[in-house]
């Protein structure tokens, strides 16, 4: 009965999106006040029956129900308790649910965080989530409902969870993903709202740049989880892959990070406002990319949903339709837009269209890296694969250049900077981040590596340029705490992001130089030495949890001939499913991780493994975690907390406040 | 020309200079690491020259797999149930390597025929076969049910 309420709900969600995408945005046209007031109380009911179906899907594992489909296909009367809850979205129907159930969680948000805004905006932002929530409820209903039933025969036990899903990390990475993923619709939707009302000004900026920060620092999160996850369940000990389902969300990410830069220049200047919008429009294309890839079964990929074509022919009608249509409505209504102010071309809007630019190629080239191979085989037949060299060749350096530029941005002034004065600024810098990024590897690693030098050397020029301006900034007031006091906490969250980027080229450097690793055969009593490092195989044993049975091993790891850790890798079979898995051991520290995966068992007793040792590793996620941290910060900034109360008739002028705002 | 004009003219050639370099250095990149796919058929016929690296996909076939008891060495044949070609890899192969699953390897074939392979994928689910695999196996007219495979990572 309870699934069929499930269904049921999703119906009246689908009907109330279907009200939503219509009425408030006629009424906006016509000026019907009743019709657009319906936008926010439709939204919260939109959020309350996806909700509803969401706990009955939740509700359905937990009581194991066997006869919904979906859960058969994902749990097992023996799954432990919390990983049927997180069951829920282990596979494509509840994680789709799960998707579409936070994006009616943002439109309830924006509902109540809109009170400043002008009704007939508001009732448009809301009128094109509903729209968007509209297609994602009728694809779920026609092609993936998670209440379907198996009648009339229900399975006796379900198949088990994929035992890669059954982990911390898998609990918390697709929520956070989804959750920075439709955040970005949030943005879109302002961005059509602005395109149908033709408000495209200033305060539209700043309407627009709390949730786009919010939606960055998440989709951040979500894709460091992601990493983190990779890096110790799939056991290869790598934290990036280039797996093509990784590539979407960098590339939402990738255009992301140059939506908020450029956010901020149309806020603060009033100049590249088409652009802005275009870049919303392309943030959340990638965020329809990603679901379409991950959901059409079209790459080969760990994440790779079970599929069937139907789905993959569904999405691509939204994707089309969702991204042709708002190209569309750009291209009429992007020639209206005029920029308020001219600027220079050393000034801090050109750095900051540098970093935009660079962004741009940089998501270009990944999103040709993932999509190429499935054109070439569309074209000529013929399987190809492109591989993590091709990403780093063109990554690295881009990455690279826009480090150079970070450095220099937030030191210069809107409109107009003198060259003289950012060369005075930056020289010593340059050089101090020059001669310490040679030496201190040398000094802490006793080796030399141009590429790892080169990094460091960025990351440092990022620390050293925030101190810089940081200094400057404080100078000329009566103390420093005054000075920083007097600093906003947009500048606060914009350095702390940039910080970010340093901590985390740190981690990178020095974790993709310097890591080393061995696979050895090992018996019992056996003992590796790797990276100063000693490992003994103490012993082997037989396990036994829930759901799985497998093997165990006993490793002592000492350093200096003192042992400071037991590490106990194992290998599983989880037996509904009847697959294998390896549990990596690892001791994680600030810095450096050491990592060890069991292999087979040989007939003679030996035992295969990988070992690792990873310096630095930690500061990647580190580096994300700061970045994501930053980016809220910026978003607490008070000109927008005053804005909730202030009229917002004011807001129409470019902002007041001196304090630079990029982040 | 006004001034204005010629700013955004210079913005403009500005980033299409970018994106000129970004696409040319792309297009380099891409054809340095483009791995093909080739079916052990297609290997057997000796279609690919030794030192280029490729993909090879198929079945592992039974009773091949041999491990050396003294080290990492592994061999095993790939075979798409019309041709066979000898795989040797060093390290430790995916939880999901099985004999009579696919596999999807990533090396070099030497003058002898072996293929040397320098990655190893192989992961397993019900519903699902690596479109490599299928192809491969299609190509050669064999598609045996219940054999489906998902490379790893």
């Amino acid at each position: 009965m309870l699934p069929e309420l499930g269904s049921f709900s999703l119906i009246l969600a689908l009907c109330l999106c279907g009200m939503l995408g219509t009425l408030p945005v006629v009424g906006a046209h016509t000026g019907n006040q009743l019709w657009m007031n319906l936008a926010r109380p439709l939204a919260a009911g939109i959020f309350v029956f996806l909700g509803i179906g969401f706990a009955i899907l939740v509700y359905a594992f937990l009581t194991d129900d066997f006869s919904v489909s979906f859960v058969a296909q994902h749990s097992n009367s023996l799954l432990p308790m919390r990983y049927k809850f997180t069951a829920a979205w282990g596979g494509h129907e509840g994680s789709f649910l799960l998707w579409t159930f936070m994006l009616a969680g943002w439109m309830f948000t924006v509902g109540v965080f809109s009170k400043s805004m002008p009704i007939d905006f508001v009732a448009r932002v809301l009128g094109v989530l509903g729209l968007i929530t509209f297609s994602y409820i009728l694809f779920m209903l026609a092609t993936s409902n998670p209440f379907d039933r198996i009648v009339p025969l229900p399975p006796a036990d379900g198949a088990d969870l994929n035992s890669a899903l059954q982990d911390i990390g898998f609990i918390l990475h697709p929520p956070t993903l989804y959750m920075g993923y439709v955040g970005f619709s949030v943005v879109f939707a302002f961005a059509i709202a602005a395109l149908i009302s033709g408000r495209m000004d200033a305060a539209w900026a700043r309407w627009s740049r709390p949730w786009a920060n919010v939606a960055w620092a998440i989709l951040t999160i979500g894709i460091a989880l992601g990493s983190w996850w990779a890096y110790y369940e799939l056991g290869w000990g790598g934290w990036w892959a280039w797996d093509p389902v990784e590539n979407p969300p960098l590339i939402t990410w990738l255009f992301g990070t140059a939506l908020v830069h450029s956010l901020a220049v149309t806020e603060k200047r009033g100049v590249f406002k088409s652009w802005t919008i275009l870049l919303a429009i392309l943030a959340f294309s990638g965020s329809l990319l990603g679901t379409f890839i991950t959901r059409s079964g079209l790459l080969t990929s760990v994440h790779a949903f079970a599929s069937d074509p139907d789905r993959g022919f569904f999405i691509l009608g939204i994707l089309g339709i969702a991204i042709g249509g708002s190209l569309l409505l750009y291209a009429i209504r992007a020639p209206l837009m005029k920029a308020d102010a001219g600027f220079e071309l050393v000034s801090r809007e050109m750095f900051l269209l540098a970093n935009n630019v660079i962004l741009v190629v940089a998501a270009a080239s990944v999103f040709l890296g993932t999509l190429f191979p499935m054109v070439y085989q569309a074209i000529t037949d013929d399987l190809i694969s492109i591989g993590p060299p091709y990403f780093n060749a063109i990554f690295a350096p881009l990455m690279m250049l826009l480090v150079v530029f970070l450095g220099i941005g937030p030191m210069s002034r809107w409109k107009r900077t003198s060259p003289a004065y950012l060369v005075a600024q930056l020289s010593r810098v340059a050089l101090a981040s020059l001669v310490l990024g040679v030496v201190l590897p040398l000094l802490v690693l006793l080796e030399f590596s141009l590429a790892a030098s080169i990094t460091l050397l960025l990351a440092l020029w990022v620390i050293f340029s925030i101190a810089r301006d940081m200094a400057d900034k404080t100078a000329n007031k009566k103390t420093r705490v005054a000075g920083l006091r007097s600093l906003s906490w947009s500048y606060y969250g914009m350095q702390l992001a940039h910080l970010g980027i340093a901590i985390m080229l740190v981690g990178v450097s020095l974790t993709s130089y310097f890591s080393s690793e061995r696979s050895v055969l090992l018996d019992i009593g056996g003992t590796v030495e790797l990276g100063g490092y000693r490992f003994d195989l103490v012993d082997s044993r037989r396990i036994e949890g829930p759901n799985y049975f497998g093997e165990q091993v006993e490793m002592t790891v000492s350093r200096d001939g003192e042992v400071f850790r037991v590490l106990y890798p194992e290998r599983r079979l989880y037996v509904a499913s009847g697959t294998p898995s390896t549990e990596m051991a690892i001791d994680a520290g600030f810095f450096r991780d050491l990592f060890v995966t069991l292999g087979e068992q040989r007939e003679s007793g030996a035992w295969t493994m990988t070992l690792y040792v990873k310096p630095f590793v930690r500061w990647i996620w580190l580096g994300a975690l700061f970045m994501a941290f930053g980016a809220c910060i910026a978003a607490g900034d008070k000109r927008y907390r005053r804005l909730r109360v202030r009229e917002t008739k004011k807001a129409g002028s470019p902002s007041s406040e001196a304090m630079p705002a990029a982040s | 020309m006004k001034p204005h004009r010629q700013k955004r003219l210079g913005i403009i050639l500005f980033i299409a200079a970018g994106l000129g370099v970004a696409v040319g250095l792309t297009l380099f990149a891409l054809r340095q690491n483009i791995n093909m796919f080739y079916t052990p058929t297609q290997v057997a016929a000796g279609e690919v020259a030794s030192g280029v690296q490729f993909r090879i996909g198929g079945m592992v076939k039974a009773g091949t797999i041999q491990e050396d008891q003294g080290s990492l060495r592994v061999s095993f044949v790939t075979t798409d149930y019309s041709s066979d070609v000898p795989v040797q890899y060093e390290g430790i192969l995916p939880d999901l390597f099985r004999e009579g699953q696919g596999v999807v390897a990533e090396g070099q074939i030497d003058s002898a025929g072996v293929f040397h392979a320098s990655k190893v994928l192989a992961k397993h689910d019900e519903n699902y076969m690596s479109p490599e695999v299928k192809a491969a196996l299609d190509a050669a007219g064999a598609s045996p049910e219940n054999h489906s495979m998902q490379p790893e990572t």
